[in-house]
Formats: structure tokens, sequence, C-alpha cells
């Protein structure tokens, strides 16, 4: 293309091709980004060896022993029952209690616009800050909570610090952090559907469950879907919550992916396991961030076509 | 449709009331706390009337925590300021990389621009540890263990990704024509990015600027892995100063409500923009 020289074109000295301009102006983040993906590699690497940072001179390949001794290991199948068992606790509840809470809001008015922005606190919340908030208010000694549960005759209820009741500490601090997300993707989803079919369906006296499930449900699912992908690619890999609520423990019940790949690391410096389970997280999460990536554009297409 | 019986109004009322007390009850709380001295918080039944005491706050902001084992000095502060001068920084670097990515991503449809683009959404997903721990070794290499330049290089991962998608759709939006009418009067490609694309963007850039300083700033991980105390923002340096302060419930609780109300003042500021960018653009609210 020829543009057409002018004094300002002139005057900065030199042009940048029409052909290499995108380039020119995407190189600094790429760069940026490259530098951390060489540790992705560095991590491959690790994981096919036998590497402790106790004694780092019997650091060899062993290929895929680190992967091999996961089937035989209870220690890895406890970290994938609990990981799992977190993110579907989590994810289920949330969208449930997130969906209600939406449907409860819909209607535009003060009331309901200024709860909807009240809900949205907690989730400005840094994680890692809400599970102490909540750790002072489930302490055996003092906390309120811990108070209220004695009430109901719940003596002695240690919320994260007994083995059984620990997975539901933080699965209710998770919920507490995380459902007003969902929420507030599913209350914008339900405030733009369109009027027509609930006008239609209201003239002709249909039951209102019968809207529900079969005209706001359907319709709103690429919303729903949507955000439990979004909600389960995080909630799989959660760190925050349950290292600053209990460090995985009591004992390793809480131990999920992150967790237990941390203390591999920094306690038992075992990096080659360390390293091995990251890769089966990341192996996880990479089949589930191409299906999210995939239903998010085409959700983007459409509000675009209808905006 | 409005037929709302007074039965199903209560029902809604009871369950909405619920939601608040669920949502809202630990932020309360929390705050309450923090103006009481352990002698009220450890009372049983928990105390709602007490006498407020701001002594929690005076002992972070001078540093200096009187217990009967004597005096310990706190660098809550210094944590407080950390995590001001990283996300900001962040921040601002992430816009300075990554508007004009997101301008080229939107404008030029360049070969690989799809894969290089989603490449970059894809490290938001990825297990953040995986990189984090053979980066530890890097950076002890690279003489960028425990500083400020190796924290605000990674915390890119949070910033830019977000910074590129949001802004890109922003372009997207705008139509190309004012830019095709700016450039055929004479003025410079660079001239034209920022007399008309930036402005026009201006929204979603702040959007994407404001969500990006708040996940900057929540985050846990990063500092956690790669800073020792002396450069660790509030999330790493609260949970460090539990254990060292031991039973001073009431510090701990001034310590969380100074650490979250920079991110909360500004939702509430701006929360248009964040239910937006938390979407990502997928929801036009």
């Amino acid at each position: 293309m020829a543009s057409p020289a002018t004094p300002e074109s002139r005057r900065s000295g030199f042009r940048i091709s029409k052909k290499a301009l995108p380039y020119v102006l995407s190189l600094p983040a790429l760069l940026v980004c490259i530098g951390i993906l060489i540790p992705f590699f560095t991590a491959v690497v690790y994981s096919f060896q036998r590497y402790r940072l106790s004694q780092p001179w019997a650091r060899q390949f062993n290929w895929g022993e680190n992967y091999l001794n996961f089937f035989s290991d209870p220690a890895f199948w406890n970290t994938l029952k609990v990981s799992l068992l977190y993110a579907g606790f989590t994810v289920v509840l949330e969208l449930l209690l997130g969906l209600g809470i939406a449907l409860l809001l819909q209607r535009r008015s003060t009331v309901n616009n200024f709860i909807s922005i009240m809900l949205l606190l907690p989730l400005m919340i840094a994680p890692a800050l809400a599970a102490l908030m909540w750790k002072l208010m489930t302490n055996p000694g003092f906390g309120v909570l811990s108070y209220l549960a004695s009430l109901v005759g719940l003596h002695d209820f240690r919320w994260a610090s007994s083995p059984s009741t620990a997975l539901l500490t933080v699965v209710l601090v998770d919920i507490w952090v995380y459902t007003p997300f969902i929420m507030i993707l599913l209350l914008a989803g339900l405030r733009s559907l369109p009027t027509q079919p609930f006008e239609a369906a209201a003239l002709d006296g249909v039951p209102r469950l019968f809207v529900f499930f079969r005209i706001t449900l359907p319709m709103l699912t690429p919303y729903i879907l949507t955000a439990t992908l979004f909600r389960l690619l995080d909630s799989i890999q959660q760190f925050d919550i349950i290292y600053a609520m209990t460090q995985g423990g009591p004992g390793n019940t809480l131990t999920v992916f992150q967790v237990e790949a941390y203390l591999n690391f920094f306690q038992s410096t075992n990096v080659g396991r360390s390293a091995a389970l990251l890769i089966i997280l990341w192996a996880i999460t990479y089949i589930l961030s191409n299906i999210f990536i995939k239903n998010w554009l085409r959700l983007r297409e459409r509000a675009r076509g209808e905006a | 449709m409005e037929t709302t019986s007074t039965l199903e109004k209560t029902l809604r009322l009871l369950a909405l009331t619920l939601v608040v007390i669920f949502f809202m009850f630990p932020i309360v709380w929390i705050f309450l706390m923090s103006f009481q001295t352990n002698e009220t918080i450890l009372r049983i039944p928990p105390q709602v009337i007490f006498e407020p005491t701001l002594s929690n706050y005076t002992a972070l902001i001078t540093g200096k925590l009187t217990s009967a084992a004597g005096t310990l000095d706190i660098a809550f502060m210094k944590n407080l300021g950390n995590s001001v001068f990283l996300s900001v920084t962040s921040v601002a670097l992430a816009l300075v990389l990554g508007v004009p990515a997101a301008y080229a991503f939107a404008r030029h449809k360049f070969k690989g621009s799809e894969d290089i683009a989603f490449t970059l959404l894809s490290f938001r997903f990825a297990p953040p540890l995986l990189v984090l721990l053979p980066l530890t070794q890097y950076f002890q290499w690279l003489g960028l263990a425990n500083t400020y330049i190796g924290l605000i290089w990674v915390y890119q991962l949070i910033c830019l990704p977000l910074i590129l998608w949001i802004v890109r759709g922003y372009f997207e939006d705008i139509s190309a024509d004012v830019e095709y009418a700016y450039r055929i009067a004479g003025h410079s490609w660079f001239a034209t990015f920022r007399r008309i694309a930036l402005p026009l963007a201006g929204p979603g850039i702040a959007a994407a600027g404001l969500l990006a300083f708040i996940f900057a700033w929540n985050n846990f991980v990063f500092a956690l892995v790669l800073a020792s105390a002396d450069k660790q923002p509030v999330t790493v340096g609260a949970l460090a100063f539990v254990t060292s302060s031991g039973i001073q419930y009431g510090q701990i609780a001034a310590a969380i409500v100074l650490s979250v109300t920079p991110t909360l003042a500004l939702a509430l500021y701006a929360q248009r923009y964040l239910v937006e960018g938390l979407s990502l653009g997928a929801v036009k609210g």
C-alpha cells in the first residue's frame, strides 16, 4: 500500500512496513511470555527424572518411572480423589446457588441491583485472605461459627482441623468466594434473554415451572456451560484457599494436586514427583480449557451478533 | 406474569435475606473483630456490643506489637507497600505491552495470529506451580530471585492475558472506518492509534486494567514461591503474620481489613466495568 508521504510520517524518521507492523506490536508481549514457556519445558524434563533436591548427585533420567509409580501410590490416588471431590462439590453447589440467586435478582429494581453489587464483594477478596477470615471464624476456641455450631447441638465441631469436616470447610470458603462469579454471569445472561418467548408463554398461561425448564433453562445453557467450565478449570487447580486454611492437612486430607506438588517440592524436595503431578494436572486443564475457549468464543459471537 | 402471591413474596424475601447474611456476615464480623481487644474476642458467647479500640490498627501502622512476651516488630505496612507497588507496576507494564498487541490481533489477521492469541490465553488456565517451581531455579541463576523485577515479570502471567483478550474484544467492536478515514487524511499509523483507536477503546482498557489490578493484588501463589519476607505482598504477608503473631487475633483481623479495603473500594467504585470484564465480554450486560 502506498500511503501518502505526509510531513508527519517523514518526521518520524523510519517507517514500519504494513506487513511487519502487527508482529512488531505483539512481539514485546510475546517475548515476555516466551521467557515463561522455558520453565514449562523444564518441568516436563524434571518429570522424567529421578531428582531430589536433597540428593542432587543422584539426579538422572528414569523416564516414565515417576508416572508409573503413581499407579501403586495410594498418596497419588488420594490426591486425585480429593481434587475431583473438591472440584465436583464446589462447581455443582456454586452453580445451583448462583443460578438460584440470579433468578431471585432477575427483575431490575433498586434493591436487587444493590444486592448484586454487595454480592460482588466476596469475589474481590483474595482467596487466601478469605481463607484467613474463615479461619478466624471457625477457630475452635472463640470462632463465631464454632459457637453457632454448638448452639445447634454440634459441640466440639472442629471445622478445618478435623479430617472428617476439613473438606466441607474449604468447600464452604470456595462457595463463599466464587458463587458471586457464577451469579454475575448468569444474571447478565438472564437479563439478556429475548422477552418474546416469555410474553407468549404468559399469554398462553403456561405454568411457571414449565416455562423455567422448557424456555429459561435451555436459553441459558450456553451461559451455564461457560461459567461451569471456567469454574471447573480454576477449582481443579485450587491452591490458595486450601493452603492458607490447612496447608493440605490435617494429615493428607486435603492434598489436592497443586498443594501436593508444592509440599513435594519444598518439604520432601522430590522435584521429579512434583513435576509429574503438575504435568498430569496440566493435561487435565489443557483439555478443559480447549473446550472452554471454543464454547466461550461461540457465546461471544452470539452476544456480539445481538448487540 | 406478575401474579405473585403473598406467600411467594415472603419466600423470596426470606431467601434473599439468607443470601445477604451468608455473603455479608464474614466481612462484617471480621471488620468488627478488628476493633476489639483480644479479651473481648475470646469471650464466649461472642460479643456484638463492645468498646471499640483502634489499638490493633495503631500496632500495625507503627509496626510495633506489644504483648505480654515483649515487643515484636511487624512488617505489615511493608507488605502493604509491596502490594501497591507490585500491582501498579505490573498492570502498567501489562498495559504498555498488551494494548498494542491487542490492537494488532484485532485489526490485522496476520499469519499465526489466532494461535498466538490462544497460546497467550491458555497461560491463564495452566497450573501456576508448573511454571513457578522450575522458575525458582532459573531466577537463582539469573539473579532475579527475590527481586521486584522478577516478580513483576511473572505477574505478567496474570495481567497480560486478561488485558490482551478484553481489550482485543473492544477494538473489534469499534468500526475501523474512522481509522481508515484518518489515515487517508494523511496521518501516520501511530497518530491514528493514539488519537483515534486508544480513546475509543478507553472504557475497555479501563475495565481490563482494573480487573488486572484486582487479580494481581489478590494473587498469592506467585509471591509465596518467589518472594521472601521483604518483597512479599499482603496476601502472603498476612499468612506469615498469623504464624508469627500467634494469638493476636485482633491484629490479624485488622491486617485482613487493611488488605482487602483497596480491592473492595475499587470494586464498589467501578462495579459496572467489573461485571463486563469478569465475563470477558461474553455477555453484554
